[in-house]
């Protein structure tokens, strides 16, 4: 049996759950309300995260344009999709919800632009 | 030769050397380690300019101090730099002391200080409410005055260089050595400079420089003081100077309004063997906030925005050492210039340009620029004045810092001027930009790319204020 | 001359030209001392604005952006790269490249100057004084907006919100992030940043420590950290030391307020921001203020909501030559509560009325307390409230309806 301690994000109480896992079944305790146990499943079987950060930009009136993944994706993933997102650079002007990156690390989730960067006049 | 004469520091006793003797019909260089005038003791100062109460009669420190304070009045309105005649007190605690107070008087007397008057405790507190009830006796010395020791050496550099001295920066002195009909100077970049007469104004180093060409060996102590600055809200707190009554380790802490407003306390005085180390310890900034509730019991110890330390240059000797040294003729020093060194600083660069000349057989220039032009102050115009000047050029009008509202067109003027900033505190001192509250949160990346594009210097290879602090880290990670 | 003139163009500033405009302001001028309208949300490229209000988890430019747009469809005009330097009741004076210095005539003026960080200079740490000491949010704007990169060795002082982010975001941009250290016995982040930002990352969080020395002649070198007491006096004997090249700043926000302290407008000493009543008006005739100026908000959907209602009454104040005549009562607090905003109401309120405060420490199943005229007129149970948060109470129509006048109002907290 798997066991691990997790502290609950739904609000600012904080409670310290503890998850036990055994194949597909996990109990949790600890928690509050049922957010708790909801919660604590999801982190323990699939612990997804929506990753922002920010491009590099040529020819824009900005020198970076925020992105994010537009879904969240695979919490071991995170840092190979950032250094995926690091190492390009994108040309002006971008719309808000541009795909910046398909199908980031194979997640099958897009990097979009969070924010608007027009041409360099 | 390379050069009639070369100043080893750029200090504001090696700029107001170089400043003089660019008076005269020679060929002169001013060497600097660091990347900018004022990076030593001159930069962690407390910026008054003395009365002369305080050095002992006869010593050089009371006859150039009284000098210097005269003639640094007289420049402010040519040279134009931050000075402001405020008045000081030297303020005792207890009856029991009270007659030093009468001692200092008579020493002030004997000194040629004009405008003292020894008035009661009661007085004093109506003159600076936020005074301590337990003041007993004051020293009021209406002459005091306060100067931005930026400012002044920035003016008398610039000053030097339109009058044709030359600056380099980044160059240390490595060694000096004696030749025939002057000095062989070997720098770290391994060139080096011939020069008839040299002057070392090396501040804390000046003994290093002595003692690569005299026997007669010098020994300087950096002596540490910490420094706290207010928040400008704290303008008008004071209006004088209060120092309290000095000890054998130099005039205490005083509690007084700079130049451009803020409180300032400060400084301590910590011998330490290391001549570069400015750090603040717990240990000192409490002695301050102690030693200045002492004086006023009101200093709003919240309202701190930055502290630092300084190190001044003390001799073993205690007084000022200037002139030609003995055993080595056409060396001269100004060094051990503690406190009242920036007050003395013009009366010694005068002084030693003098000597100089004269051993050089060198006469003064028929016209020198003796006025400098200071760069636009858009927040002391009028309005229209200020409008005026953005029409002729817009950049005045977009502000940078918004704590001391300082626009574009002051920043590029910081780096572009001669002798101009290259480093983020380069441009602090010349225009306060990121000198107030924020502490250059808001402002310092906007004039990091001021500096980027009118400095040519890559973003990442900007610095603070010398070689290795660089703000930002060139980016190569992930591994 | 104006009906309103906002000065920001933040979160707050754009919605209070909003709330103007409905109330059919047409004569409105949102005046920005940045390049673009948006405010710090430019620079929070994280995502979590907007729960609230919208509905969905958007990141700080997509928020901005939302508001940004409906400013242009209403046509509301804007300055941008324009300082105001000096305001007092029915004019503000502003410097920008094109006009120069001018001053303007307005009926109402609403403060939107945000927030700023607490630099280093309020902590007084001893040590050196070397490069790569940065506030958490310059440290951002670099990263964000410059595409730099601040250091790579990275401790942190402060666990707000803003200190736990940038521990994430260097972490994506391949720094390490040594430690996280907060002075008080907890974080005033939020749970859901400890986990996302820290733990995710196993970054440590060292809960009453603090930095006690800064090392490096040139850039930071070592940072060191010390354990403190109950008193929050750091502990001899507990020093940590790590060789970072950087520390980050995130030790409290300040309401801005130079300009209103300028004006005269009267401030209170625990938000640090203007005195307002339920209309958030000031003292000073027809300046109102909202957003972070006002107190500092933990949620920019709440500053869009006060802003909103801060920019409507601008406007009836404009529009109808609405003149403030009725007593306003002073709401004290009691409990743990901090302070409360609005600091007063007038006395014949009949309209939902939405309190906020801060309680000075953590509580745990406690209840939030409202008295009229001495009588508890709310009482509601809180699982918990934390100094990290802001609390919440509306006093509905229908309870301010049973009284012909308020002569006292206290809000606080109970066990």
């Amino acid at each position: 049996m798997e066991k691990l301690e997790l502290t609950c994000i739904g609000c600012p109480l904080g409670c310290q759950l503890l998850v036990e896992k055994e194949g597909l079944d996990i109990k949790v305790s600890g928690n509050t309300c049922l957010n708790g146990v909801k919660y604590a499943k999801e982190e323990v079987t699939a612990p997804k995260r929506i990753l922002t950060q920010s491009v590099r930009v040529m020819e824009g009136e900005e020198k970076m344009c925020s992105v994010k993944t537009a879904a969240p994706i695979p919490k071991e993933k995170l840092l190979e999709a950032a250094h995926i997102i690091k190492q390009i650079s994108v040309e002006a002007p971008i719309e808000i919800g541009d795909i910046i990156i398909h199908d980031i690390a194979d997640t099958k989730v897009d990097v979009i632009a969070t924010r608007r960067v027009r041409k360099k006049a | 030769m390379d050069y009639d004469a070369v100043v080893i520091g750029g200090g504001v006793i090696g700029s107001a050397i170089i400043r003089y003797l660019s008076l005269y019909n020679m060929k002169t260089l001013l060497v600097e380690k660091e990347e900018d005038i004022s990076s030593g003791t001159t930069k962690a100062n407390s910026g008054i300019v003395h009365a002369g109460y305080d050095p002992e009669p006869g010593t050089l420190k009371a006859k150039l101090n009284v000098k210097g304070a005269k003639m640094i009045k007289e420049e402010s309105g040519k040279l134009h730099f931050d000075y402001k005649v405020n008045g000081a007190m030297v303020v005792s605690f207890s009856p029991n002391d009270d007659y030093k107070i009468d001692e200092l008087f008579e020493r002030g007397i004997k000194n040629g200080v004009e405008d003292m008057e020894i008035i009661s405790g009661d007085e004093a507190r109506r003159l600076e409410p936020n005074l301590s009830e337990n003041i007993t006796k004051c020293l009021y010395l209406k002459s005091s005055a306060i100067v931005c020791p930026f400012s002044l050496t920035q003016a008398l550099s610039e000053n030097a260089y339109e009058n044709g001295a030359e600056f380099k920066f980044n160059t240390k002195v490595e060694n000096v050595e004696k030749t025939e009909g002057g000095y062989k100077i070997t720098t770290n970049s391994g060139t080096t400079i011939t020069t008839r007469a040299v002057i070392n104004a090396a501040g804390v180093y000046g003994d290093t420089i002595n003692n690569m060409v005299s026997e007669k060996k010098l020994h300087i102590t950096p002596r540490r003081g910490s420094y706290m600055l207010f928040d400008n809200e704290t303008q008008g707190m004071f209006n004088s100077t209060i120092f309290q009554l000095p000890s054998s380790k130099g005039k205490g802490v005083l509690v007084t309004p700079t130049v451009h407003g803020n409180l300032m306390i400060g400084p301590n005085s910590v011998d330490i063997p290391d001549k570069d180390d400015t750090s603040t310890t717990a240990f000192d900034l409490d002695y301050i906030s102690k030693e200045a509730l002492r004086t006023s019991p009101s200093i709003p110890f919240r309202k701190v925005i930055t502290s630092f330390s300084g190190l001044r240059a003390h001799e073993d000797s205690g007084d000022f050492i200037v002139g030609e040294v003995e055993d080595a003729p056409g060396f001269f020093n100004a060094t051990g210039i503690e406190s009242p060194g920036l007050s003395s600083s013009l009366s010694i660069g005068e002084m030693v340009a003098r000597m100089v000349a004269d051993r050089l057989g060198i006469e003064k220039k028929e016209n020198p620029v003796l006025e400098r032009k200071a760069a636009p102050r858009p927040k002391e115009m009028s309005i229209d004045e200020r409008n005026e000047l953005i029409k002729s050029n817009p950049s005045y009008g977009r502000i940078v810092c918004r704590c001391e509202e300082i626009s574009e067109g002051e920043i590029i003027d910081a780096i572009t001027r001669p002798l101009g900033a290259r480093s983020l505190d380069g441009v602090k001192r010349r225009v306060r930009a990121g000198m107030g509250r924020c502490q250059g949160g808001f402002c310092s990346p906007k004039v990091m790319e001021l500096i980027e594009k009118y400095a040519s210097i890559p973003f990442d290879e900007i610095t603070k204020n010398s070689k290795g602090s660089n703000i930002t880290m060139e980016d190569k990670v992930y591994v | 001359m104006y009906d309103v003139v906002i000065i920001g163009g933040g979160p707050a500033g754009l919605s209070a030209a909003l709330g103007a405009k409905k109330k059919g302001c047409g004569n409105i001028l949102i005046i920005e001392r940045s390049e673009k309208l948006g405010g710090i949300l430019n620079q929070c490229i994280h995502n979590g604005f907007g729960l609230h209000t919208f509905k969905e988890e958007l990141t700080g430019p997509e928020y901005a952006f939302r508001y940004i747009e409906m400013v242009e469809k209403e046509k509301i005009p804007f300055l941008l790269n324009t300082t105001v330097l000096s305001v007092s009741p029915h004019s503000v004076t502003y410097i920008n490249e094109e006009e120069g210095v001018k001053t303007i005539d307005t009926k109402a003026i609403v403060l939107a100057m945000g927030c700023r960080e607490r630099p280093r200079g309020a902590l007084n740490i001893p040590g050196d004084r070397p490069a790569g000491i940065f506030s958490a949010g310059t440290a951002q704007y670099l990263t964000n907006i410059e595409g730099r990169m601040p250091g790579k060795r990275v401790v942190i002082l402060g666990s707000g919100d803003i200190g736990l982010i940038m521990a994430r975001r260097m972490e994506i941009e391949g720094a390490k992030v040594l430690a996280v250290v907060e002075l008080m016995p907890y974080s005033s982040g939020l749970k859901r940043n400890i986990v996302q930002c820290l733990d995710d990352f196993s970054i440590p969080l060292l809960l009453s420590h603090t930095v006690t020395k800064i090392e490096g002649r040139k850039r930071v070198e070592r940072i060191t950290v010390s354990e403190v007491d109950e008193k929050r006096k750091p502990i001899p004997g507990t020093e940590i030391t790590f060789d970072a090249d950087t520390l980050l700043l995130s030790v409290g926000l300040l309401p801005e307020n130079e300009l209103s302290r300028k004006a005269g407008i009267s401030m209170s000493t625990v938000t640090g921001g203007p005195v307002v009543d339920n209309n958030f008006q000031t003292d000073s005739d027809g300046i109102f203020a909202c957003g972070n100026v006002l107190h500092v908000h933990d949620l920019v959907d709440y500053v869009s909501s006060e802003a909103e209602k801060a920019g409507e009454n601008a406007a009836l104040y404009a529009l109808y030559d609405r003149k403030e005549e009725k007593k306003v009562i002073p709401i004290s607090v009691f409990g743990l509560a901090r302070y409360t905003v609005p600091e007063m109401i007038h006395e014949d309120t009949k309209e939902d009325t939405t309190i906020r405060f801060r309680v000075s420490n953590v509580k745990k199943d406690g209840k939030i307390v409202v008295r009229i005229n001495g009588e508890e007129v709310i009482s509601k149970k809180k699982r918990i409230m934390a100094p990290g948060e802001m609390e919440t109470i509306i006093i509905s129509k229908r309870i301010l309806d049973k009284y012909d006048s308020i002569e006292s109002m206290e809000v606080g907290t109970e066990d």
